[in-house]
C-alpha cells in the first residue's frame, strides 16, 4: 500500500533540463515544486571535477553517465510483423539518469528550428502539393510558430551562454553567421568558440563547394559568463571531453551550471532523488491528476498528491507514463486512431570519413565547437525534384579524439593485426569526419506501446520501440551524404570515405539520442496528445515537456527547441495558476 | 579494499555500484595491483600478474589472441606489451563482467542483428563458454592448445571465429570475436589507470597525449603536434603512482 | 567547515591592544537613519557586517540559539544564546547590560566572557550601534537553550582569569574619530578595527591568542588557513589592489585579481555582501592606507622544483587556472600576482589543494564554482612541488614548502574532518 505524502503545488517528474526550468519559472511565481528523480544528485565537483572526468571507458564505454538499462529498458523492433526483443545494453541512443539528466552529459550543440519546421505540413503542401506527401507519413503543424518561440529560444540561449554568430537579426544578414536561420532579436550571447584546424578544413572547402558554413551555435562559453540568474560559467578550455561526460570546468551549460545554484536556494523548490515514478494518478473519471505514484530506492511506494504534475522525463519515458497511466487514448496502428505513441521520430546521420596529411590534433575539441553548412536543411532548399521532404545540417564537429571510440580508419584499413596498427598509427592525429544530421519524419507504422511480454523492476510492461527509415528518409540521407562528399573533395590531398546510413534501423550503433514524439503537441486533439502549450487535451493539469511533443523530427539537434517549447509552456502554466482549465478549447 | 570476486551478485536495490564520485577509489583498486611486482624499482614494469577472474588457461589464450590481433611490431609494443589480459581480466572481474548494467531478464529468444545483444551469458561467461571451445577445436584440428599455434594457425582461427566459420556450443564465435577484439581495442587504447594500456603503449602509437584540460593556445597552432608528455588519469607515470598515499 | 572555521578565526583570542585608542565620539563614523524601524533596520545590517549569526548558530540550529562548539588551543568554548529568551537568551538583558557585555566581555550577571567573543574589537563600536545590534536581535524568536559549559583546563576555566587577560590585553574604549583622516577613512577604520573584526584572522596572534596590535593586519593563522595580510605589501598584501578591487571583493566575492575562498568566501556569502557599497569603499579607503611592511627575503628554488610543479601545475590546474596562472576572471582565481598565493605562509594554498575550495555564491554572482581535492590524488611531495611552483612562477615570489609541511597539515585537516 502506498504511503501518502503531503500534497505539494506541482510534481515534476525528472529533475533535467526542462524540470529545472519549469522549477525555476513557477517556483518564482510563488509556486511550490517538487521534482522527483530517479537518478543520483549530482553537481559539477565532485561528480565532474577536471581530475577525474576525462575518463573514456568509464563514462562513454562503460557508459556509467547514462541511465542504466537492467532495472528497465524498451523492447524494440523494426516492424509490427517482428516480436519485439528488449534492449539489453544502450547503443543507439543514450538516455540519462540523475540530476541535470542529459544536459550533464550533452555535447551543447544548440540550435533553434527553421520557422518553416514548426508549419512544416503547410510549407510542403504549399510549395509542393499534398500528394507530394508519401502515403503513411503523419506531417503535422506544431500548433506554434517560430515567431510565438523566438523570445523563448532568446531566453534559453542568454541562460546557456550560447557562443555563436548571428546569421539574421530582426531580418538582416549578417556576414558570417547562419544565412538561413530564423529572424533573431539578439545575437548569441557570447562571441562563436575558437576554430581548430579541421573546422577550418572544413570551412574553406565548404565555400569552394560553393555553400555558406557558419560556426555552429555552441552552448559551450567561449568565454566567462554570467547569465540572467547571475549564475556563472567558465570559459571552455577545449580539453575534448564534452558529449557523455559532465564539464569539470562549468563552461557547458546544464542544469547545475545555469540554474541549480539560484533554484536549490529556494525555499518552494525540493527535490528527491532515486524515486521512480511509476504512474500519474487521475481522478475517478480520469479528467484530473492527482498527483503520482513512485517507488523508491529501497521499494518502498509512495503517493504524492500534487494540484498540477509535469513529465519531464526523457522523451520515451513521458510516453511509457502516460501510457502505464491510462492517460490519453493510446495509438492503434491498425486503425490510425489514437495519439498516445503516435509520431514517433528520430534522425538519420551519415558521415563522410576525411584522411588527409596536416596534423588537425583531433583530441582538441570541445562538443559543440563545429563548423555547418545549411543549405540543405528544411525548406532552404527545393528537394521537390529530389522526391523527399525534410532536409539536415552538414558539418564538422571538432568534439575530441577519444582513442577508442573517436578514431577513422580508411575503407581499406584491416580490421586487426599489424595493418590496423599502421592504420591507427598514420591517421588518428590527420583524419577527421563530417556528419549529415537529417530530419525523421513521423509515421503511421513507427509507434510506441506497451510491450506483452518482458516487464520491468517494478511489474510494469516495458515500453515497446516499433521503428525503421522510411524510403523518404534515405533518399533524403543519402542526399545529404553526397552534399557532404562535395565539401569532403575540396580539401586539398584528402581522401574520404562516405559512411551511408543504409538498411533498416539498428538499435546497436550509436547515432543519436534525439528520440522524438510519442506525445505530440498540435492543435488537433485527433493528432495530438497536447495543446500547444503542452498542456494535456484530456487531462489539463497535466503537462508534458521535451522532445516527446515534437509531431515529427527536424533537422537539428533538439535541446535548444525543448528548451524555447519549456519557457514557452512555462508562461502557459503560470496563465492556468491563476486560472485553472484547460488553455485551448476545442 | 580488494576486487570483488567473481559471481557476486549485483546489488539487489539495482544501485549504481560505482558512482563517479568514488572513482578515484576505483582506480586506486586497480593501478596498484597491476603494478605491485613492478612498482618498487626501476625494473620492468610488465611483470606477471596473477589473474583475478581467468584461469592460467584462458589467460594463456587471451595473451596469445591478442597478440596476433595487435601484435608487436615496427611501430611498437602491442597488446601483451600494453597489459590487455590484465585490463581484460580486470574488467571480466568487476561490474562490466557480470553485466550489472545490463537488462538481463528473459525469455531469450533469437532476434535480428537491428536488435542487438540477445545472450543470457554475462561478458564473463562469454569468455569462459568460448574460449573453452575454441580450445577444443584448437585440440581436434591441430592436436595443440591455441598458444601453441603458430601465428598463421593462430590468424586461421581468428580469421574462422570473426567470420562465424567455427561453431561453438554456447556462443556465436562472431559475437565472441567481436567482444574480444572490443575488450582488446580497450585495453590498448584506455586510460592506463586501468591496467591496460602499460607505459602508454596505445596512446603512444596514435599520438593522443590523455586527459588534458586545456588547449586553448594549442587549438590554433595549427598543423603542430602537441608536445607535453602522456599523462594519465593517475598522472605520468601510473606504473608507480599510488593515489590517496599519507 | 562551514562556520566553524570562522568562528575559530573570530575567536583567536585576541586582544585590541589599540595604543592610543581613545574614548570616541561615535556619532561622526556610526550612521544612523530616521523612521520607526530604523533602529531595528540598522541593527541587522550591523549584526550581519560583524557576522553575528555564523557563531552564534550551531549547525542545524536555531539562529542565534548559540550552542556552536569553538575550538581553540587551549579547548572547546560554547557560544552562547542571544535570542531574547528570558531565561537562557538576553531576554531579559538591559541595553547597558548588553553595552557592557559588548564593550568589557563581562556578562549580566558579572562573569568573564572569553574571549572567543571578539568583544576587544567590539569595544570600538558606538553606543548607539549597540543598541541597535540589541534591538534587532530583539525581535529575533526567543529560543529556550541553555548555555554549555566551556570545556578548558585549569586555570582558564576559572573565568576570574580573564580579568588578568583583559587587564594584559584588552583596551576597551569606543573609536575615537581621527580629524587627520576622511570621513570615508575613519568609517573605514571604524568597521575594519570594530565590528568588523578582521584582525582576529588577518593578525599574527601572541603565546595567548592576543593580536599583535603594532601590525594587526599584516597576516595571521586562522586554523588551517593562513589569511593573508591587508597591508601594503606588494606580493602579499593588497598592494596591487586598487580600492575598487576591495569594493568588488567584499561585496561579490569576487575582483579582477582573484576570488574569495575558505573562510573569506562565507565571511562574503554570510556579511561583507550585505555591506553597502560606501562602507565597502570605506573600508577599502582605509585599507589601502595601511602602509606596506618590510618585504621579508625568501631563498629562490631550484630548478627541479621548478621543473616538477611545473609539470603538476600543467597535469592540474590548467583546466580552470589556465596557462600563466592567468585565472579566468571573476571565476577562477588568477594564481599569478595572488597576495594569498604569495603569503607569508603556504597554508591557505595547501589546505585549497588538499581538500579543494570554492569561490563564495552572492547575490550578484550565485555560483559556488568549486575546486575538488586534490588529497588523494597527489602525494605530500607532489603537492610541496606544486606549492613551491604556484608561489615562484610567473613573477610570484615566496618562501618554498616541503613534504613535511605538507603532510602536517594534512594531519591536522584529517584531525578537524572528524
Amino acid at each position: 500500500m502506498a504511503k501518502r505524502l503531503p500534497p505539494v503545488d506541482v510534481v515534476l517528474v525528472g529533475f533535467g533540463w526542462t524540470a529545472a526550468i519549469i522549477a525555476q519559472e513557477l517556483t518564482e511565481a510563488g509556486v511550490q515544486v517538487l521534482a522527483l528523480e530517479r537518478g543520483e544528485f549530482r553537481d559539477t565537483v565532485p561528480d565532474f571535477a577536471t581530475d577525474t572526468i576525462q575518463d573514456e571507458l568509464r563514462y562513454a564505454v562503460r557508459k556509467q553517465i547514462f541511465e542504466s538499462p537492467e532495472r528497465e529498458t524498451l523492447t524494440f523492433r523494426n516492424s509490427a510483423d517482428q516480436t519485439a526483443l528488449p534492449m539489453r545494453h544502450l547503443g543507439s541512443f543514450m538516455p540519462a539518469a540523475g540530476v541535470g539528466g542529459a544536459g550533464v552529459h550533452w555535447n551543447g550543440q544548440c540550435w533553434r528550428f527553421l520557422p518553416s519546421d514548426f508549419e512544416i505540413r503547410s510549407q510542403v503542401e504549399q510549395r509542393y502539393g499534398s500528394k507530394f506527401i508519401p502515403e503513411g507519413m503523419n506531417l503535422q503543424d506544431w500548433g506554434v510558430t517560430y515567431d510565438e518561440l523566438e523570445p523563448h529560444y532568446d531566453r534559453f540561449e542568454y541562460l546557456c551562454g550560447v557562443s555563436g554568430k548571428a546569421g539574421n537579426l530582426a531580418g538582416t544578414k549578417q556576414p558570417g553567421g547562419n544565412p538561413f536561420e530564423g529572424p533573431r532579436k539578439h545575437d548569441y550571447p557570447l562571441p562563436p568558440l575558437k576554430r581548430s584546424a579541421s573546422t577550418t578544413l572544413f570551412d574553406k572547402a565548404a565555400r569552394e563547394a560553393g555553400f555558406d558554413p557558419f560556426p555552429c551555435p555552441a552552448a559551450n562559453a567561449s568565454k566567462p559568463y554570467r547569465n540572467p540568474l547571475g549564475v556563472q560559467m567558465g570559459q571552455c578550455t577545449y580539453c575534448g571531453f564534452c558529449e557523455w561526460f559532465g564539464c569539470g570546468n562549468y563552461s557547458k551549460a546544464s542544469p547545475q551550471t545555469t540554474i541549480l545554484p539560484v533554484l536549490l536556494k529556494k525555499d518552494n523548490f525540493s527535490f528527491r532523488t532515486r524515486c521512480n515514478v511509476t504512474r500519474v494518478n487521475t481522478d475517478g473519471r480520469g479528467k484530473q491528476a492527482t498527483g503520482v505514484t513512485y517507488v523508491d530506492i529501497d521499494g518502498n511506494e509512495f503517493e504524492q498528491p500534487a494540484g498540477m504534475v509535469v513529465l519531464c522525463a526523457f522523451a520515451q519515458h513521458n510516453v511509457h507514463l502516460l501510457l502505464l497511466s491510462k492517460i490519453g487514448t493510446p495509438y492503434d496502428p491498425q486503425s490510425g486512431q489514437g495519439v498516445v505513441g503516435r509520431n514517433y521520430a528520430y534522425q538519420i546521420t551519415s558521415s563522410v570519413d576525411v584522411f588527409q596529411k596536416e596534423i588537425l590534433n583531433p583530441f582538441m575539441g570541445a562538443g559543440a565547437l563545429g563548423q555547418g553548412v545549411d543549405n540543405f536543411n528544411g525548406e532552404n532548399f527545393d528537394h521537390g525534384p529530389l522526391g523527399f521532404i525534410g532536409g539536415g545540417y552538414i558539418a564538422l564537429w571538432n568534439t575530441g579524439g577519444r582513442p577508442i571510440l573517436q578514431h577513422q580508419l580508411p575503407k581499406n584499413a584491416p580490421k586487426w593485426g599489424s595493418g590496423w596498427k599502421r592504420a591507427m598509427h598514420d591517421n588518428y592525429l590527420t583524419s577527421t569526419s563530417i556528419a549529415t544530421h537529417g530530419s525523421v519524419m513521423s509515421y503511421r507504422n513507427n509507434y510506441l506501446d506497451l510491450d506483452p511480454t518482458w516487464r520491468d523492476d517494478y511489474g510494469n510492461p516495458l515500453l515497446r520501440l516499433t521503428f525503421d527509415f522510411q524510403p523518404n528518409e534515405h533518399r533524403m540521407s543519402d542526399y545529404l551524404t553526397e552534399q557532404a562528399t562535395k565539401i569532403a573533395r575540396a580539401i586539398p590531398g584528402a581522401t574520404h570515405h562516405a559512411k551511408k546510413r543504409e538498411g533498416h534501423y539498428s538499435i546497436v550503433p550509436y547515432q543519436t539520442t534525439h528520440n522524438t514524439g510519442g506525445a505530440a503537441m498540435g492543435a488537433d486533439p485527433r493528432t495530438s496528445v497536447v495543446n500547444r502549450y503542452l498542456q494535456s487535451w484530456d487531462v489539463p493539469n497535466l503537462w508534458v515537456m521535451g522532445a516527446s511533443v515534437f509531431p515529427q523530427n527536424a533537422g537539428y539537434n533538439p535541446t535548444g527547441t525543448v528548451g524555447a517549447l519549456t519557457f514557452w509552456a512555462a508562461e502557459a502554466m503560470k496563465r492556468y495558476l491563476k486560472n485553472p482549465g484547460p488553455l485551448v478549447t476545442t | 579494499m580488494s576486487m570483488p570476486a567473481e559471481g557476486t551478485p549485483a546489488r539487489a536495490d539495482g544501485a549504481s555500484v560505482d558512482p563517479a564520485r568514488r572513482r578515484f577509489l576505483a582506480l586506486s583498486l586497480v593501478a596498484p595491483a597491476v603494478v605491485a611486482l613492478g612498482s618498487c624499482s626501476s625494473g620492468p614494469r610488465a611483470a606477471a600478474r596473477a589473474p583475478v577472474y581467468f584461469s592460467g588457461a584462458e589467460k594463456r589464450f587471451v595473451d596469445a589472441a591478442t597478440a596476433r590481433l595487435i601484435p608487436a611490431d615496427a611501430l611498437g609494443g602491442g597488446a601483451n606489451e600494453a597489459g590487455v589480459t590484465d585490463f581484460i581480466d580486470l574488467q571480466l572481474a568487476g561490474a562490466y563482467g557480470r553485466a550489472e548494467r545490463w537488462y538481463m531478464r528473459g525469455p531469450w529468444p533469437t532476434g535480428t542483428a537491428q536488435q542487438g545483444f540477445q545472450l543470457k551469458y554475462t561478458p564473463a561467461q562469454i569468455y569462459r563458454e568460448a574460449i573453452a571451445d575454441v580450445e577444443a577445436h584448437c585440440q581436434q584440428q591441430y592436436g595443440k592448445p591455441f598458444a601453441q599455434l603458430a601465428a598463421a594457425q593462430q590468424d586461421d582461427v581468428l580469421h574462422a571465429l570473426e567470420g562465424g566459420k567455427i561453431k561453438l556450443a554456447k556462443v556465436p564465435a562472431k559475437t565472441f570475436f567481436a567482444l574480444l577484439w572490443q575488450n582488446t581495442q580497450e585495453g590498448f587504447l584506455a586510460d592506463p589507470a586501468y591496467g591496460g594500456n602499460r607505459d602508454f603503449t596505445g596512446w603512444k602509437l596514435i599520438g593522443f597525449p590523455g586527459p588534458r584540460y586545456n588547449y586553448v593556445e594549442e587549438i590554433e597552432h595549427f598543423g603542430q603536434p602537441y608536445k607535453q608528455p602522456f599523462v594519465s588519469l593517475v598522472g605520468r607515470d601510473p606504473g608507480a603512482h599510488q593515489p590517496g598515499e599519507a | 567547515m562551514s562556520a566553524r572555521t570562522h568562528i575559530v578565526r573570530a575567536l583567536a583570542l585576541g586582544l585590541a591592544a589599540a595604543a592610543g585608542a581613545v574614548a570616541a565620539n561615535s556619532a561622526d563614523v556610526a550612521r544612523s537613519s530616521p523612521g520607526p524601524h530604523a533602529s531595528v533596520e540598522h541593527g541587522r545590517y550591523l549584526v550581519r557586517a560583524g557576522d553575528c549569526q555564523s557563531c552564534h548558530t550551531a549547525a542545524g540550529g536555531a539562529p542565534f540559539a548559540g550552542g556552536r562548539a569553538v575550538p581553540t588551543p587551549f579547548g572547546t568554548i560554547y557560544s552562547t544564546n542571544i535570542t531574547p529568551d528570558r531565561d537562557t537568551g538576553i531576554g531579559s538583558w538591559s541595553a547597558d547590560d548588553f553595552y557592557r557585555a559588548m564593550h568589557e566581555g563581562i556578562a549580566r550577571d558579572g562573569h568573564h566572557l572569553y574571549p572567543a567573543f571578539p568583544y576587544p574589537w567590539f569595544t570600538r563600536i558606538s553606543r548607539d550601534d549597540v543598541r541597535d545590534i540589541k534591538a534587532y536581535l530583539d525581535t529575533r524568536p526567543a529560543v529556550r537553550q541553555p548555555d554549555r559549559a566551556p570545556e578548558l583546563p585549569w586555570p582558564l576555566s576559572i573565568r576570574g582569569a580573564m580579568a588578568v587577560w583583559n587587564g594584559m590585553y584588552l583596551h576597551e574604549g569606543t573609536y575615537r574619530y581621527d580629524p587627520r583622516q576622511s570621513a570615508a577613512w575613519n568609517r573605514g577604520a571604524y568597521l575594519v578595527r570594530g565590528l568588523g573584526h578582521c584582525s582576529a584572522c588577518h593578525g599574527d596572534k601572541n603565546f595567548a591568542g592576543a593580536v599583535d596590535q603594532d601590525h594587526p593586519l599584516e597576516g595571521g593563522f586562522a586554523e588551517n588557513m593562513y589569511a593573508p595580510a591587508l597591508t601594503g605589501g606588494k606580493r602579499d598584501g593588497l598592494g596591487q589592489w586598487s580600492e575598487q578591487d576591495i569594493v568588488d571583493y567584499l561585496g561579490r566575492g569576487r575582483n579582477a585579481i582573484t576570488t574569495a575562498g575558505g573562510a573569506m568566501a562565507e565571511v562574503v556569502e554570510q556579511s561583507t555582501q550585505y555591506l553597502s557599497e560606501a562602507d565597502r569603499r570605506a573600508i577599502a579607503v582605509y585599507l589601502k592606507s595601511l602602509p606596506a611592511p618590510k618585504d621579508h627575503q625568501v631563498a629562490s628554488l631550484d630548478d627541479d622544483t621548478m621543473k616538477r610543479g611545473a609539470a603538476l601545475y600543467l597535469d592540474n590546474c590548467e583546466g580552470c587556472h589556465m596557462r600563466g596562472g592567468s585565472g579566468q576572471p571573476g571565476a577562477f582565481p588568477a594564481l599569478k600576482n595572488n597576495s594569498a598565493v604569495q603569503a607569508a605562509e603556504p597554508d591557505t594554498l595547501i589546505t585549497a589543494i588538499l581538500q579543494g575550495d570554492r569561490v563564495p555564491a552572492t547575490q550578484a554572482d550565485q555560483t559556488a564554482l568549486a575546486m575538488p581535492a586534490f588529497a588523494d590524488r597527489l602525494d605530500n611531495q607532489e603537492i610541496a612541488q606544486l606549492t613551491s611552483y604556484i608561489r615562484n612562477a610567473w613573477g610570484n615570489h615566496a618562501g618554498g614548502v616541503d613534504a613535511g609541511d605538507v603532510g602536517a597539515i594534512r594531519k591536522k585537516l584529517r584531525k578537524s574532518n572528524h
